[in-house]
């Protein structure tokens, strides 16, 4: 069984929103749109967002670093807010395991919001339905774009490349190696929900450098220096 | 958690009328059984109207909990299809059931279907009436347990996944029930206000012990989640700076109670009083009407704080706003 997902490089990441605002664009125009805002241009701006950048400071200042947080529904294996659903909108597809709302069939009673521990579900203010992240499906799945553009739209504006996208049940796919080799996680591992979506840490680039590689051993600069001392005229000094 | 009115009002006034329910149901069966005096059929007619109107409003309460209004004739329908796994979907199936036996019992006492259908033993005479009520009461009890389980069921609000939850669920509806039968039974000068006030106080002492193991359980937990499970960073000091926007979003409106902490106090000393102690005083000083007042007015502000008190995991992405 296939099952797209998001691997996201916290090791990468820094923090730009693009991701934010071309998700917004591609989705309030496109399948899942509206995605309303409540005075955009007031004092205290409010609105249905399926990604959130946050920003997060790990340790005691001034030993601090910055850690930009990419957050999305992250298409669990084992979603909470699945079976809960009284009407049957909320559901995970068989194909590719995105989790989906039909928003026609939702009541907006918000019960799936409350069983998924991550947050990253939001109800429309102005549709009073469900809303989350559908990993842009009516643009993954548009076979009359070219192949390179079937990906969600946070992936294709990242300017970093912080974000993945691809199928974590094939081993051989770029987002599984990535996650293989980078020590891809999951979020919350304690409650049994198998977020597809997986994040890779901060990591310290580190290399391991020997003095003869910074000073090149046969350097011709150093031949002058073994020759010693200059003993006798030379044929400047008997010069007439 | 947010506390919202309409589930407030919702599961308050329905957990009052399946008590009720319960309480004429037993009164009837035990007056068939000449244990109690049998009442008028007027009796049973009246406390099942109010038992109706209380599930009415329950429902009206209920309607105010869908996004929209206007879902309640659209779209409530699809709620009850997935029983399978919804613990929501249970209560929305079991709800109008048994406001269905409610009606029924209702109705099958205002026409006087009184005619044995058939005896029990050759001494218990099993009318019409009964055998409704009797299935009606196995609802209610059905109801109670949808109900509660819908909160039971989420796991990830620690303070509500517990099997006490389901408890406090039935006894508080039994208590407010036979208070609320009790009131019933003094004002149409029945001569049952004192087996119902003698159940009623039971009921209330059992909640009590019931609720005050929840608020001792829930003043201990310990929460699974922490900041950093939450992003996966192993260090014992992370703070959030910013959670990518300023305004607020549904994550912080439907997550936080966003009371102040001496308002949240209060809530648990009122309902404490309210719904335990001022009762049983009230009842034993032979007011069951001021009872149920006192009681309900409690109950209103256990639910709030009910909610209030339940602490949910995403909270831990919503803490800082920049
Ligand atoms: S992240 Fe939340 S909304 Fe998305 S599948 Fe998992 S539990 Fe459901
Ligand atoms: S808000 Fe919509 S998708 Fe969520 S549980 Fe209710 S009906 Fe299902």
């Amino acid at each position: 069984m296939t099952q797209l997902a998001l691997v996201i490089d916290l090791n990468v990441c820094v923090g730009c929103h693009a991701c934010v605002t071309s998700c917004k664009e591609w989705n309030t125009s496109g399948w899942a749109g509206p995605m309303a805002d409540e005075e955009p241009y007031g004092k205290d701006p409010s609105g249905t967002f399926f990604n959130r950048v946050q920003m997060y400071e790990v340790g005691e200042f001034p030993a601090t670093e910055t850690v930009h947080f990419p957050k999305s529904c992250l298409h669990c294996e084992e979603p909470p807010c699945v079976p809960v659903c009284p009407t049957g909108a909320s559901y995970k597809r068989e194909d590719n395991g995105v989790v989906l709302v039909d928003y026609d069939k939702c009541i907006g009673c918000k019960y799936c919001s409350w069983s998924c521990p991550y947050g990253v579900r939001e109800l429309d203010e102005y549709q009073k339905v469900m809303k989350k992240c559908t990993l842009c499906i009516d643009r993954i799945s548009d076979e009359t774009k070219p192949e390179a553009e079937r990906k969600p739209a946070c992936v294709l504006s990242c300017p970093t490349s912080a974000r993945l996208f691809g199928d974590v049940h094939d081993p051989d796919s770029e987002v599984s190696v990535a996650i293989r080799e980078n020590a891809g996680y999951q979020l919350m591992p304690e409650w049994g929900t198998k977020p597809a979506n997986h994040y890779l840490p901060r990591r310290k680039t580190r290399i391991q450098i020997f003095e003869d590689e910074l000073i090149r051993a046969d350097n011709p600069l150093k031949k002058e220096e073994a020759v010693g001392e200059i003993i006798g005229d030379t044929i400047d000094d008997v010069a007439m | 958690m947010h506390p919202a009115f309409s589930v407030i009002f919702l599961t308050t006034l329905i957990g009052a009328a399946q008590g009720l329910f319960l309480a004429l149901v037993t009164a009837q069966v035990y007056a068939v059984d000449g244990i109690l005096p049998a009442q008028e059929p007027g009796f049973y007619v009246q406390g099942s109207f109010i038992a109706l109107v209380l599930l009415a409003l329950g429902l009206v309460a209920a309607a105010f909990h869908l996004g929209k209004l206007e879902y309640f004739i659209t779209r409530a329908w699809r709620g009850m299809s997935q029983w399978r796994t919804s613990w929501l979907s249970r209560e929305l199936i079991a709800l109008p059931i048994f406001m269905g036996l409610v009606f029924l019992y209702f109705a099958a006492h205002y026409a006087g279907l009184h005619e044995p259908l058939f005896t029990i033993g050759g001494k218990l005479a099993v009318d019409a009436t009964l055998l409704i009520g009797i299935v009606g009461a196995v609802m209610a009890f059905v109801l109670y347990i949808s109900t509660a389980m819908i909160y039971a069921s989420v796991r990830f609000m620690q303070e509500w996944h517990s099997p006490l939850t389901v408890f406090n669920y039935i006894l508080f509806g039994l208590a407010s029930g036979f208070v609320l039968a009790a009131a019933f039974a003094a004002t149409v000068g029945s001569d049952l206000v004192g087996f119902f006030t003698g159940w009623a106080l039971i009921f209330t002492i059992a909640s009590a012990v019931t609720r005050g193991a929840s608020l001792y359980r829930n003043a201990r937990i310990e929460h699974k989640s922490n900041l950093q499970t939450a992003i996966g960073v192993r260090h014992p000091r992370i703070r959030q700076k910013s959670m990518g926007f300023m305004g607020g979003s549904f994550n912080t409106r439907e997550f936080f109670h966003h009371a102040s902490d001496s308002a949240y106090d209060m809530m648990r000393y009122a309902f404490i009083a309210l719904v335990f102690v001022v009762p049983v005083i009230l009842l034993l000083l032979d007011a069951p009407l001021l009872a149920f007042i006192a009681q309900y007015i409690g109950l209103l502000a256990e639910r709030w704080y009910f909610f209030a008190e339940a602490k949910h995991p995403q909270n831990l992405y919503y803490q800082s706003i920049a």
